[in-house]
């Protein structure tokens, strides 16, 4: 009898590791278990994505619609292509979406945000979003400051 | 200054011999083949080293994270940044505090008792007689408490984290206030699974083969007096602490140091 609570209490501590390591997996990492949902992938090209990080948000009206999946850069133009995974079936944005990168607070992390546009027209799967701004580098805007500081 | 000299070479001898028995002897337990009945002796060991240290884990955890969310929110909310809390508090966690204290923790409970135990088996000579009657103390003492180890550890880290992000929750969402929203997701965006979570993991079980080593060569090598095991039990802790710190150093400059 005496064996048989040791191997339950050896038990219930193997279970209870392996659960709290299922628990920092999904709630503290925030691995999403129902990633097979459907989803589709749109592009956009920006001047600028300085500090958006894949897994970054994706937003609407300040309502999460995916994430950013991954960033490449285009040497060429001096641009960054960013990969951007829109939760559902596609059809639902219009072609003329615009979007911004956007910071959360003045600490936040970097997200990126869409506005609708007019357009009858919906963005498929693998579409681009043409209308985009990048990130306000801080660098710039006193750079931008300073110049017209100069032309007074 | 010729004796000056030889007293030191005498002594680096002397450190080099003990670093090579302890080398021998964690590479002869590690290489023994389990025989029939061998889980047993490591369930025990598990159940010793694991199962008994939980309630020093779940307390120490519970405090620590409640006290760096609260340091975190009260620095934080200066910049209206309250949502960072649980990124900061899930990063300092999940990659040093987690596994560093499980591992000091896990130095003080179970790596003196296991200095102790086997301190005294040599002591009362238990060791000689099982030499004597063909039973190998490598396999049978040394190897299920160096395996129980290294199993036992990283699941109370894990253990150790869940806990301490629980108390890091109750302190900054359910007293503080802090937004669970932005708590949360803040947390989710900045965690990522392989890098924080399995790396703080093999840091434990890194620790662990650390601790268990250090622990049972005392053990096995202390002077079979009840002072020497006192000063074994002792150098147990001491040398582990010491190393783990120096290890975790070393081990987060090679994992998330941009070299």
């Amino acid at each position: 009898m005496r064996m048989r609570t040791l191997e339950i209490s050896v038990g219930a501590f193997v279970l209870a590791g392996i659960l709290a390591v299922l628990f920092l997996v999904i709630q503290v990492s925030g691995v999403n278990i129902k990633a097979a949902e459907t989803s589709y992938t749109v592009s956009a090209r920006f001047d600028d994505v300085a500090g958006l990080r894949p897994r970054a948000k994706v937003s609407m009206a300040g309502v999460t619609l995916g994430r950013v999946r991954a960033i490449e850069v285009d040497t060429e133009y001096g641009e960054a292509i960013v990969q951007i995974e829109i939760d559902g079936e596609p059809g639902k944005l219009t072609t003329d979406t615009s979007a911004k990168i956007l910071t959360e607070g003045i600490l936040g992390a970097r997200y990126i945000g869409l506005l609708p546009g007019s357009e009858e027209t919906k963005l498929a799967d693998g579409g681009e979003i043409t209308e985009t701004q990048g990130a306000i580098v801080l660098e710039n805007l006193i750079g931008q400051f300073l110049t017209s500081l100069g032309k007074d | 200054m010729v004796a000056l000299l030889r007293r030191i070479g005498s002594r680096v001898l002397f450190r080099l011999e003990g670093l090579g028995r302890a080398t021998i002897m964690w590479g002869l337990a590690m290489a023994t083949l389990p025989k029939k009945g061998d889980m047993t002796l490591l369930f025990r060991q598990i159940y010793s080293i694991g199962v008994l240290s939980i309630a020093i884990i779940v307390l120490s955890a519970f405090a620590i994270g409640a006290v760096i969310s609260l340091q975190f929110y009260t620095q934080l909310s200066r910049f209206g940044a309250e949502d960072a809390v649980g990124a900061g508090l899930a990063l300092v966690l999940l990659r040093e505090l987690g596994p560093v204290v499980t591992g000091l923790l896990f130095a003080g409970r179970a790596g003196s008792a296991i200095t102790a135990e086997i301190g005294l088996m040599k002591t009362t000579e238990q060791l000689s007689i099982m030499e004597m009657m063909g039973v190998d103390p490598l396999r049978r003492i040394v190897a299920p408490r160096l395996w129980g180890g290294i199993i036992s550890m990283p699941l109370l880290t894990a253990i150790f984290n869940v806990v301490g992000i629980y108390g890091g929750v109750v302190v900054g969402v359910y007293w503080l206030g802090a937004d669970p929203g932005g708590f949360w997701s803040g947390m989710q965006d900045a965690v990522d699974t392989r890098e924080d979570i399995f790396k703080g993991m093999l840091k434990a079980a890194i620790f662990a083969v650390v601790v268990t080593w250090i622990a049972v060569f005392q053990g096995y090598d202390c002077e079979p007096t009840a002072e020497g095991m006192g000063r074994a039990t002792t150098k147990t802790v001491v040398t582990s602490s010491v190393l783990i710190l120096a290890l975790d150093f070393f081990l987060t400059l090679s994992m998330y140091g941009d070299f």
